[in-house]
């Protein structure tokens, strides 16, 4: 007897018996369902990271420089000198200078907007294009321009797009807009990255009250030299502070990649929990056929009689456990998908985010695999008991 | 010509805690080819015993057991259900259809163990089934078909594989009167037609179509020989 045999034979005793064989495949299908849900949601908590986190440049050093207190404290220039100096591992740097304080256009204040102080390098580093005007020149910086670029959203909203060439207030200062930036977003929003304006670094320094400038974002050539672009920097700062804890440097990349790790942990550690409805499910299966093979004692009789041999019923109660699970697989899946595309919209309803609970091919894929192998090894006990049934007892059974 | 069925001081011995049972006590037959023999006896006699050996259900304590000239006393398991397979047709009191298979699903089952092709199951089946006057009935379940009806496709089952030699336990013993006749008259063309027919039964009046009668008691061959003497020697046992 064939396989694809044996394999008619158990559909047509599972389709015999369908609410049993339902309620059989139940701990299977809820086992599957909420692995491929829980991989599905992980997979796209950790796509909306990994793209939130490039938007932000993953080939971005952010050095952030504390000082110890101490009368030397290391100068723009000499940051300009690392890049300087390393054009291997260096494309540019900016120096960041964050305003805290009120932005008046016209008689309207708005506390939402960013203002940031960057070097003339920073439109190219963040990838950011202009859609009017121009971006900070060093010209700027080094005669102290009061002149600004703003975001897509402050000129749409605040200017009805026509910002170039008007002014703003920024601490009561009176700045004028030489640039507008394209939208970054796809849809602008207020205090998102299009609410933003960007000043001089000078002048910002000058806005702030102190003339330290304590951070800086460094382009690298390469997302591979993280390490040795690091290091780099940290032997210029560690010269002048001799002390590891008076300054940070922070790569998004390695941010990034942590993140993945520990999200990805979370994820295995939850789908080997959700795994355990499997392992019950394959319980389930194995009780169910025991209880079958008790059932069909006869019939086994009879086969034998026939001239079954010992494989052959064996064969036949383990392809059946098998098709069993593996159609609870299916179904699973089936169902585990539909809940992931719902779980998807769940998220956007309920916290405005769009996470796309996405399941993985591979996912699918080895529940199916698990579920199938699961139900031939829970499946064999009850097989190996068929199979060893004395045909004369067996024919005699009622 | 060599005998079909031979016993050659054949034991069967069970343990039942602490007793022994000989099922079976050193019986010694032969059983020709297309002989039609019916092995008698009340229950406890041995008789069932003896078709579960012939049957190649089961294997003897002690003795031979030859068919077709192999000995088939010493096989294992599946050795023993290939040999069923293909040289015994069982036909059993209680039918021991399978419910869920139709007519013709349940006589290919032998020729599904078999290993034969589709086209062909089918082919064979059909015959047989065609020989027991079931045509019309293939495709019904066995819960569709009356007692008699139901003995005779597991006649068509037996038939199937051409076995040599047709077991039949107690086949009347579920039917009525009537279609217990009917099942026997087709015995009885099975064995004109040069079948092999074994019958294993308590009544003696069934017993006494067949050519030949073996009775047992207690486990031993009593009566060996033509119908008609039978009863006389079971009066005479019945007397001491």
């Amino acid at each position: 007897m064939t396989v694809f045999q044996s394999f008619q034979m158990a559909l047509s005793n599972i389709m015999a018996r369908k609410v049993r064989s339902l309620l059989t495949m139940l701990g299977i299908i809820i086992g599957v369902v909420s692995v491929i849900v829980i991989i599905g949601l992980g997979n796209g908590l950790e796509k909306y990271m990994v793209d939130s986190f490039q938007s932000m440049g993953t080939d971005l050093l952010t050095v952030n420089v504390m000082g110890r207190g101490s009368t030397r404290n290391i100068t723009v220039d000499e940051m300009y000198a690392i890049v300087d100096n390393h054009p291997e591992y260096f494309k540019s740097v900016s120096p960041l200078v964050s305003i805290r304080g009120a932005v008046k256009i016209d008689s309207e204040t708005y506390n939402s907007t960013s203002v940031t102080g960057t070097g003339e390098d920073y439109l190219a580093m963040k990838q950011y294009v202009l859609s009017q005007g121009r971006y900070v020149s060093y010209i700027d910086i080094s005669r102290r321009h009061n002149v600004a670029v703003v975001g897509s959203y402050v000129s749409n909203t605040y200017f009805n797009g026509s910002a170039l060439g008007k002014t703003l207030r920024i601490n009561g200062k009176q700045f004028e807009i030489i640039g507008v930036l394209e939208a970054d977003a796809d849809e602008p929003e207020e205090g998102g990255t299009d609410d933003a304006i960007y000043i001089p670094y000078s002048v910002a320094a000058k806005l702030t009250g102190t003339n330290n400038i304590s951070s800086y974002s460094f382009a690298m050539v390469s997302e591979d030299d993280v390490k040795a672009s690091k290091q780099v920097i940290d032997d210029a700062l560690f010269k002048v502070y001799a002390d590891q804890d008076a300054y940070s440097i922070i790569s998004l990349n390695e941010l990034l990649s942590m993140m993945s790790s520990t999200i990805d942990i979370m994820i295995s550690i939850l789908a080997a929990i959700a795994g355990i409805s499997l392992v019950v499910g394959g319980i389930g299966i194995m009780n169910i056929m025991l209880v079958s093979v008790s059932e069909r004692t006869r019939e086994i009789g009879i086969r034998k009689a026939l001239g079954a041999k010992r494989h052959n019923i064996m064969q036949q109660f383990v392809i059946e456990a098998a098709t069993t699970s593996a159609i609870g697989g299916l179904i699973g899946i089936g169902l585990g998908y539909a809940l992931s595309s719902l779980a998807g919209k769940i998220i956007v309803i309920a916290l405005d985010t769009q996470i796309d609970v996405a399941p993985s091919f591979s996912s699918a894929f080895g529940a199916f695999a698990i579920s199938a192998g699961i139900g031939i090894l829970f499946g064999y006990l009850p097989a190996r008991k068929a199979a060893m049934l004395n045909p004369i007892d067996a024919l005699r059974y009622e | 010509m060599k005998p079909l069925i031979s016993f050659e001081t054949l034991s069967k011995i069970y343990q039942m805690g602490e007793t022994e049972v000989r099922a079976v006590d050193g019986i010694t037959m032969t059983i020709m080819p297309g002989e039609f023999v019916a092995i008698v006896g009340q229950s406890g006699s041995g008789k069932s015993t003896c078709m579960n050996i012939i049957g190649c259900l089961d294997i003897p304590t002690s003795g031979k057991y030859y068919l077709e000239g192999h000995d088939v006393s010493e096989l294992d398991d599946n050795e023993l259900a290939s040999i069923r397979n293909k040289r015994i047709g069982f036909i059993f009191q209680q039918y021991n259809l399978l419910p869920k298979l139709s007519v013709l699903g349940n006589v290919e089952l032998p020729l599904l163990y078999a290993g034969l092709g589709k086209s062909e199951r089918k082919q064979r089946a059909t015959e047989a089934i065609e020989k027991v006057g079931l045509l019309d009935k293939i495709n019904n379940l066995p819960s569709q078909l009356s007692g008699g009806q139901q003995q005779r496709v597991s006649v068509a089952r037996a038939l199937a594989t051409s076995p040599s030699v047709i077991l039949a336990d107690e086949p009347t013993g579920a039917l009525d009167s009537k279609t217990g006749e009917e099942v026997l008259n087709l015995l009885k063309k099975l064995h004109a037609e040069g079948n092999t027919v074994v019958l294993i039964t308590h009544d003696n009046a069934i017993a006494a179509q067949a050519q030949r009668i073996i009775r047992l008691q207690d486990g031993h061959i009593v009566y060996n020989g033509l119908p008609e003497a039978s009863l006389e020697v079971e009066n005479e046992v019945k007397l001491i």
